[in-house]
C-alpha cells in the first residue's frame, strides 16, 4: 500500500513537471531577444571592422576594444546581478531568485574569463606585453577568482537551502570587497610609474556610437543567455527533485 | 551584557578545547617557522634586498599559517556534532561570530607572537618593534574576520581545506597588500606612502559588520 501510494505520489510530481515542461507557449521574449541581439550583432560587427575608422596610434588591432570593453561590462553586470539576486533570496527564500543567481554567476565567469583572454591579446599588441599589475587588470582577475570560487562552493554544496545562502553571503561580500581591492591595487602601483592603460581623451562621435551599439548587444545577449539559463537551472531542481523522489 | 557573557562563554568552551589538544598551535606556529626558512632558500637574502623580501616573506607565512587555523574551529564543531547543539542553544548568532573570531585570532596571534622574534632573528631585521604591533593586529582581524565567516561555508562541504583558501585569498587581497607595504615602511621609511593602516582599518570595520550581520544564514540550517 505505501509502494503503491509512492508510485502514484511520483507519478503524479511527473506529471506535473511534464506539463510545465510541455508548456506549448512559444517562449516570446527568448525570441525577440534572440532577434534583437542578432540585429546588433551584426550591426556591431559591420560597425566595428568597416565603419568606425581606425585608431590613428594604436591601428588595427584597438578594434578588440569594441568587443572587450562589453564583455568586461557584462562580467561585472552579471557579477551585481548574482548579488542582487542573492539578497533577494535572503529577503524572500524563493529558490527562483537564487535559479537567477547561480545563472547569472555561470554566465559572469564565462564573460569575465572572456574579458581576461580579449584584454590580453589588446595588451601585447599595445603594451608589448600579456600582462601588467595594473588596478584594473587585477581587480578583473580577482573577481575571477571570486566567481570560481562562488562555482566550486556552490557546486560542492549542492542544490539546498543552505548552499544558496552561503552562495548569497559570498556574493554580498565581494561586491563589497570589489571597490577595496580596486582601490588598494591603485594605492600600491602608483609609486611604480608604468604604462598608462589606454584613456582616449576625446573620443570620435562614430567611436562612441560604434561602442554604445556594442554595449547594448552585448547587454542584450546576457539577457537572452540568463532566460536560457535560468530555465535550465529550473529544470535541474526540478529533475534532481523527480530523481530524488523516485530513489 | 547577556550578549558579552555568551561570548566569553564560547570563547573560554573552545580555548579550553584547543589547550587541551594542542594540536593547532604547535602545528601553525611550526607551519610558519617552515614557511619562514623555506622562503630564505627561495629569495636568497641578502643585505641588499632584505628590505623588499622580508615583509612579503613574513606576511606570506601569516596568512599560510591563519588559513590553517581558520579552518579549524568551526570544523571541530560540525565534526563532533556539537554545532547543532550551539546553535539549539538561545545564543545569539552574532555571539557565536564573534566568539569564534576572538578565538581565531587568539589562535593566530599566539603563532604569531612566537613567529616575530624568530623571524627577526633569522632574517637579521629590526622588526621585532612596537609599531608592528597595530599592523599584525589589525591585518590579523581583517583575515580573521573574513575567514571565519567563510570557514563556516567551507566546513558544511566535503573539500573544506582546498575551498577555505581559494574563498579567502582573493578576497584579503587589500589586507595583504596594506600589510606588506606598512611592514616595508618601518623597515625602509617611504614618502608619499598611501594610509595603509588606514586602509586595513576600514576593511576590519566593513567587514567585521558584514560578517556579524550575515553570519546567521551561513549556518543556520
Amino acid at each position: 500500500m505505501a509502494l503503491a501510494n509512492r508510485d502514484t505520489q511520483t507519478e503524479r510530481q511527473y506529471s506535473t513537471i511534464g506539463t510545465a515542461g510541455q508548456n506549448t507557449r512559444p517562449p516570446i521574449a527568448s525570441l525577440a531577444l534572440l532577434t534583437l541581439t542578432f540585429i546588433g550583432m551584426m550591426t556591431s560587427i559591420f560597425m566595428i571592422f568597416l565603419y568606425v575608422p581606425t585608431d590613428a596610434i594604436e591601428g588595427i588591432p584597438q578594434r578588440i576594444f569594441y568587443f572587450h570593453v562589453p564583455i568586461a561590462w557584462i562580467g561585472m553586470l552579471a557579477f551585481g546581478v548574482v548579488t542582487v539576486a542573492g539578497i533577494g533570496y535572503l529577503w524572500k527564500k524563493d529558490e527562483r531568485w537564487d535559479w537567477a543567481a547561480r545563472a547569472s554567476a555561470e554566465l559572469g565567469a564565462v564573460f569575465i574569463t572572456l574579458a581576461l583572454i580579449t584584454g590580453s591579446i589588446w595588451g601585447k599588441t599595445t603594451w608589448g606585453t600579456w600582462w601588467t599589475w595594473d588596478a584594473r587588470l587585477t581587480t578583473t582577475l580577482i573577481l575571477w577568482f571570486i566567481y570560481i570560487g562562488y562555482l566550486m562552493l556552490r557546486s560542492y554544496m549542492g542544490r539546498t537551502h543552505e548552499s544558496a545562502r552561503s552562495g548569497a553571503v559570498l556574493a554580498i561580500i565581494g561586491l563589497i570587497d570589489v571597490p577595496i581591492i580596486y582601490e588598494s591595487v591603485n594605492w600600491w602601483r602608483t609609486l611604480h610609474p608604468q604604462a598608462e592603460v589606454g584613456t582616449p581623451g576625446a573620443l570620435p562621435p562614430s567611436v562612441v556610437l560604434t561602442l554604445m551599439i556594442s554595449l547594448v548587444t552585448f547587454t542584450l545577449f546576457y539577457s537572452f543567455l540568463m532566460i536560457q539559463l535560468y530555465q535550465l537551472q529550473r529544470m535541474q531542481t526540478l529533475a534532481q527533485r523527480l530523481r530524488a523522489s523516485v530513489e | 551584557m547577556i550578549f558579552l557573557e555568551q561570548v566569553i562563554a564560547i570563547l573560554w568552551k573552545d580555548v579550553r578545547y584547543e589547550l587541551r589538544s594542542k594540536q593547532m598551535w604547535t602545528g601553525m606556529g611550526l607551519f610558519a617557522l617552515l614557511v619562514l626558512v623555506i622562503f630564505n632558500f627561495a629569495f636568497d637574502l641578502r643585505v641588499d634586498n632584505k628590505a623588499a623580501v622580508a615583509p612579503g616573506a613574513l606576511w606570506v607565512a601569516f596568512v599560510f599559517a591563519s588559513l590553517l587555523g581558520l579552518g579549524r574551529t568551526i570544523a571541530a564543531e560540525r565534526e563532533i556534532g556539537s554545532m547543532d547543539r550551539l546553535l539549539l542553544c538561545p545564543v545569539d548568532r552574532k555571539a557565536i561570530y564573534l566568539a569564534k573570531l576572538l578565538g581565531n585570532m587568539l589562535f593566530i596571534g599566539v603563532v604569531e607572537i612566537v613567529a616575530l622574534p624568530i623571524f627577526a632573528a633569522l632574517f637579521n631585521v629590526p622588526l621585532f618593534v612596537g609599531a608592528l604591533l597595530p599592523i599584525v593586529l589589525l591585518s590579523t582581524l581583517g583575515i580573521a574576520a573574513v575567514g571565519t565567516l567563510f570557514s563556516a561555508m567551507a566546513a558544511a562541504t566535503r573539500a573544506r581545506e582546498l575551498l577555505l583558501p581559494i574563498l579567502v585569498f582573493p578576497l584579503i587581497v587589500p589586507i595583504v597588500i596594506g600589510a606588506v607595504r606598512a611592514t616595508g615602511t618601518l623597515l625602509a621609511p617611504a614618502v608619499n606612502e598611501p594610509p595603509w593602516l588606514g586602509l586595513i582599518a576600514a576593511f576590519d570595520v566593513i567587514f567585521l559588520t558584514v560578517s556579524m550581520l550575515t553570519f546567521e544564514y551561513v549556518i543556520e540550517e
